[in-house]
């Protein structure tokens, strides 16, 4: 190749094609999208694979819950809170109540009973939850089979939950002051049986998921998440104990009965790449519905023993037929399977009535961190990025 | 800390003007302060040891009808102890002459979407803010629904909404 003229078509070549020019496009995905988990559309500003830019537009499933439960009274704003993340109602439900039997100061005459069956039914369905998110996780990175297996379960624990409440997703069973109903004859056998079938279908879906290659070098060091940023874009939940930090309201408030329940704190270690990356967030689901089903277990062995199901025990004995509340606000949040779920509550004076709820929902909190992590990700991380946050876009519009 | 350790905190290091009146009646105690000495404020909650405020739970605009108050949610990761902050706006019930505070996005990241929500459904406006559009409702929306005095349209783009 002495004679440079003999290479002269191979520069040109080679030049053309550093040349061309490359432009910005802007990409939608979603509304109408799997990927999303619903109708969440992200515009995305891209060159090539790589995006450059996410901007998120939500409110596509906006239904006013502010203003619908400062027209109602506070019983009948329950169902409302059940649609918020609709995959874990009875956990809405549970904040909820909370904050209005703070503010009527019952809280502490509870019975321990109507305590327990809260307790069991927010953690099977924190189980659900946690499948659901597990589940579409796989089917988002490829795999389908877990995510029939996790439908399956969760199936389960959608008949057991309608058995108790009468409806297989939206309960309204946790009332202010009590429970809609007992718990039905035969339901801590039945509830004993699924735990029982359910360990062993955990460990199958340790070794088809977890362990899996594939789906280890599809979420290991991506998106990852540190601790500082975490904090500061307002993440809570299982995204923000993946990034390890071990925070939650659980045990840091120590509501309910939780205190007396013995449970672990899982937090992300970065066993398969760094701290805060996707199979941290996957894993911690993961391991956190093993410590719900001991939970579970704790619950039901107090159901049975110390605290049985009694002739005279009456799940509605403390239900207020009337709200009446001083002028006062409060802020009550507690630990759903997504985060930290708050209301804001500013009450009337003799009124029940409330002047002004405002929800905090931990997807909505979650969601607003995908801007940062989706910056110089390719096209299928994001997707991979998305499926991690495990949004609801039922919680995150409202 | 306690609240009353919190808000010695705050009068030493910006002197008995800060806090203009609190609230120790109800279960959570809160605290008032100017709409001037809000970034400082929750700067120096954040960053002062003792105190590291890390994390803004929520940031609610409620509508008393004479004035809005603006309530932050502060909690902190290393110390789990919470505060509660308010500031008082003028109800200005003009649609072209918002409310105005400073936003406090530069201070938590958590803030941005907060008060995308509280501008969207209260029009409030928060000066400073990377990006004040309408998050929930669409961007040709008229008014503030979650305004006491807010009135429904009849239509929304020719198609009867009532």
């Amino acid at each position: 190749m002495a004679n440079p003229k003999y290479k002269e078509a191979l520069d040109r070549y080679e030049r053309h094609l550093t040349e061309i020019s490359t432009q910005e496009m802007v990409l939608n995905m979603g509304p109408q999208h799997p990927s999303t988990h619903g109708v969440l559309r992200l515009q995305l500003i891209t060159d090539g694979e790589i995006v450059k830019e996410v901007v998120p537009h939500l409110g596509y499933l906006h239904r006013c819950f502010d203003k619908h439960a400062e027209s109602l009274n506070y019983g009948k704003t329950i169902p409302f809170t059940d649609r918020l993340d609709y995959l874990a109602s009875m956990n809405n439900s549970h904040a909820f109540v909370m904050g209005v039997e703070r503010m009527l100061g019952l809280d502490s005459k509870i019975p321990k009973r109507i305590e327990y069956i809260r307790v069991l039914v927010c953690e099977l369905n924190r189980i659900a939850s946690h499948l659901i998110a597990i589940g579409t996780y796989g089917i988002d990175i490829g795999a389908t089979t877990p995510f029939l297996w996790c439908f399956r379960d969760r199936e389960h624990i959608m008949n057991m939950l309608e058995w108790a409440s009468g409806s297989r997703m939206l309960y309204n069973y946790i009332w202010v002051g009590g429970l809609f109903y007992d718990l039905p004859v035969g339901f801590e056998t039945r509830c004993a049986e699924f735990i029982n079938y359910f360990k062993p279908k955990l460990i199958e879906l340790d070794e088809i998921l977890t362990q899996n290659q594939i789906f280890i070098s599809r979420t290991a060091n991506i998106g990852v998440l540190p601790a500082d940023v975490a904090i500061n874009y307002g993440v809570s939940g299982p995204m923000l104990r993946a990034s390890g930090i071990k925070w939650d309201l659980r045990r840091i408030d120590g509501y309910s009965v939780y205190p007396e329940i013995d449970f672990e704190i899982p937090v992300g270690k970065g066993a398969m790449g760094s701290i805060g990356d996707c199979w941290d967030r996957y894993k911690v689901r993961v391991d956190e519905v093993h410590e719900s089903v001991r939970i579970v277990e704790q619950c039901l062995e107090r159901l049975q023993k110390d605290f049985k199901r009694t002739a005279d025990f009456d799940p509605r004995g403390l239900v207020p037929k009337k709200v009446n509340l001083k002028a006062q606000d409060y802020y009550v949040r507690a630990e759903n399977p997504k985060g930290e779920l708050g209301f804001y509550f500013v009450t009337k004076e003799k009124s029940d009535i409330p002047l002004r709820v405002k929800s905090r929902g931990p997807s909505f909190n979650n969601l607003s961190v995908i801007s940062e992590l989706g910056k110089g990700v390719l096209i299928a991380d994001l997707i991979a990025i998305l499926g991690s946050i495990d949004i609801v876009l039922g919680e995150v519009d409202r | 800390m306690t609240f009353e350790e919190i808000k010695l905190k705050l009068v030493s290091r910006f002197g008995d003007s800060v806090i203009l009146k609190e609230e120790v009646t109800g279960l959570q105690a809160a605290l008032f302060v100017h709409v001037e000495d809000l970034i400082p404020v929750c700067s120096f909650l954040r960053d002062t040891e003792g105190l590291y405020f890390d994390f803004l739970s929520n940031i609610t605009a409620v509508d008393y009808e004479d004035h809005f108050t603006i309530v932050y949610h502060l909690s902190s990761l290393p110390y789990q102890h919470t505060v509660v902050l308010k500031v008082e706006l003028e109800g200005n019930r003009s649609l072209d002459e918002l409310p105005e505070i400073p936003s406090v996005t530069s201070v938590w990241r958590t803030a941005d979407w907060h008060e995308r929500e509280a501008f969207d459904l209260m029009g409030i406006y928060f000066s400073g803010h990377p990006d004040l559009r309408r998050i929930l409702l669409p961007d040709d929306w008229e008014g503030y629904p979650l305004r006491k005095d807010y009135q429904e349209a009849e239509k929304y783009h020719g198609i009867n909404i009532n």
